[in-house]
């Protein structure tokens, strides 16, 4: 583990892989030490925003440091089926780029269930992994610069769902009608880290 | 109500914020220079994070329809009341029908309309602040737009005016601290950081500034996995033009992030327009005031 200062307003700790920046982000969820705000989990680091003006940096790396990590395996979010049709624009070339048919690209997205790593991008957004590794495939070479709300995509070891309209450079397979983010509900996003997703193909 | 006759170049209700959603993509955003707007509210007597007006270069033009007491602090603007010329940091009263004009400052970016109650418009995820970046919040404000005033808090302004040392014209001096990932930099890059000036860009608006300066070469040109951004932090794309995150910046990048200014010194920067000149003078982590 290293902490590392992001001035008075944060730490940023780093860790070996995602699984242990889940073990400690859940942790950390059970007992947030004092000064701080938020946190932002991503694939190598635990972002701890903190209140400048109430907290010593200094304290809060002392109680990181001092977390022992359980057997505690993430943060169980419950699990989302989520319903897609599976006629996205770049199906065909992420079945190139896979060495797989439009139809195996469908059973590999379904059949292996993914989970919610982190957010990022824009709100709602969920990076979800522990997908089919067949499916690993790089962003596209140019990003649209339109991508609808609801589209499926691929992109790394990722898979995610745009939660409205914006650019965008992932492999599209498909679409769900789900709405997965939505302020007036509580909570707003369904994509939440420790959540698990189970896509189904509708037609 | 409160009606905006004119909104200026860009005027924004905020207040300090949302926290404890990052998790899930939503940034803090609030007031680019908390701690301008958190003056502006004890002014008239509010909680320091009740909603206000943060208005950009000026140029705006609001009118009550009930009689209101209001505060206007930040940038160094020229305010008329009824076409009275009136100071800044100071409690003012407008009358039911009378009109507040906020000029373009002479010095700072900046200016925030606290009203005694507080801009009471909806809150999304329990704040009232435009984050211009994600869409969350209130639209940015236009002719016409009508803003509903919070009931008057117990608490009374206690004072009339508060002295404010002005801003000196000039190069704009900003506490940093090394990190988080200076170590992917050459020490020519940590050396031109803390020794040269750099000027702000015409690239400015509440996501963050683009910095025109001298280079800041990369030591290491692997790619970053993404990582949380804080406040302040100064990240530095291939371009090796550092970008400096004000309120609304990003959850996440994937550029590494030279240094990051503190955050007391994020309201100073949060105020510096095109042109200006700026320099980073590195502090240590902990402050001595500890």
């Amino acid at each position: 583990m290293r902490v590392l200062r992001c001035a008075d307003s944060a730490l940023l700790v780093e860790l070996a892989d995602l699984p242990a920046v889940q073990a400690l982000h859940g942790e950390l969820r059970e007992s947030t030490p004092d000064g701080v705000l938020d946190m932002v989990p991503a694939a190598r680091t635990l972002l701890l925003r903190l209140d400048p003006g109430r907290c010593d940096p200094a304290a809060v790396e002392r109680a990181v440091r001092d977390v022992r990590v359980g057997q505690r395996r993430g943060h169980d979010g419950g699990l989302l089926r989520v319903p897609v049709v599976y006629d996205g624009a770049d199906l065909a070339e992420v079945a190139k780029l896979t060495g797989l048919t439009e139809r195996e690209v469908v059973h590999e997205h379904t059949e292996v269930p993914w989970t919610v790593a982190f957010g990022g991008f824009a709100p709602g957004f969920g990076y979800l992994t522990g997908g089919s590794p067949k499916l690993a495939v790089p962003r596209r070479g140019e990003s649209r610069t339109r991508v609808p709300p609801g589209a499926v995509g691929l992109a790394g070891e990722f898979s995610g769902i745009y939660p409205r309209e914006s650019p965008g450079g992932w492999q599209l397979i498909g679409r769900t009608d789900l709405e997965i983010w939505r302020t007036d509900r509580e909570p707003p996003a369904l994509l939440r880290p420790g959540v698990r997703v189970r896509f189904e193909e509708v037609s | 109500m409160i009606e905006i006759v004119e909104p200026g170049p860009l005027a924004t209700v905020q207040d300090l914020g949302r926290s404890g959603h990052a998790g899930i993509g939503v940034g803090v955003s609030g007031a680019a220079d908390r701690a301008a707007m958190r003056l502006a509210n004890r002014l008239v007597g509010n909680a320091e994070g009740a909603a206000a007006i943060e208005s950009t270069f000026g140029g705006l033009l609001l009118r009550p329809d009930r009689d209101v007491t209001v505060a206007v602090t930040g940038a160094d603007s020229q305010l008329t009341v009824d076409g009275r010329a009136e100071p800044v940091n100071t409690v003012l009263r407008i009358r039911a029908g009378g009109s507040l004009r906020v000029g373009p400052p002479a010095r700072g970016l900046r200016g925030y309309v606290a009203v005694r109650g507080g801009i009471a418009v909806e809150p999304v995820l329990g704040s009232r602040a435009t984050d211009v970046l994600s869409g969350l919040g209130p639209p940015q404000l236009t002719a016409g737009t009508r803003l509903p005033i919070g009931p008057a808090p117990a608490e009374f302004p206690v004072v009339e005016h508060a002295p404010i040392r002005r801003g000196r014209d000039g190069d704009l001096e900003l506490a940093v601290v090394l990190g988080p990932r200076e170590d992917w930099f050459t020490e020519q890059a940590i050396s031109t950081l803390l020794g040269e000036s750099f000027e702000v860009s015409a690239e400015i608006n509440r996501v963050g500034m683009r910095l025109d300066g001298p280079e800041l070469p990369r030591a290491h040109t692997e790619e970053l996995p993404s990582e949380g951004m804080a406040l302040g932090s100064l990240q530095v794309p291939p371009s090796g033009r550092p970008t400096l995150f004000l309120a609304d910046h990003p959850v996440t990048g994937g550029y590494p992030v030279i240094a990051v200014v503190t955050a007391a010194d994020v309201d100073r920067a949060a105020q510096a327009r095109p042109g200006q000149r700026v320099r980073f003078r590195q502090v240590t982590p902990d402050p001595a005031k500890r």
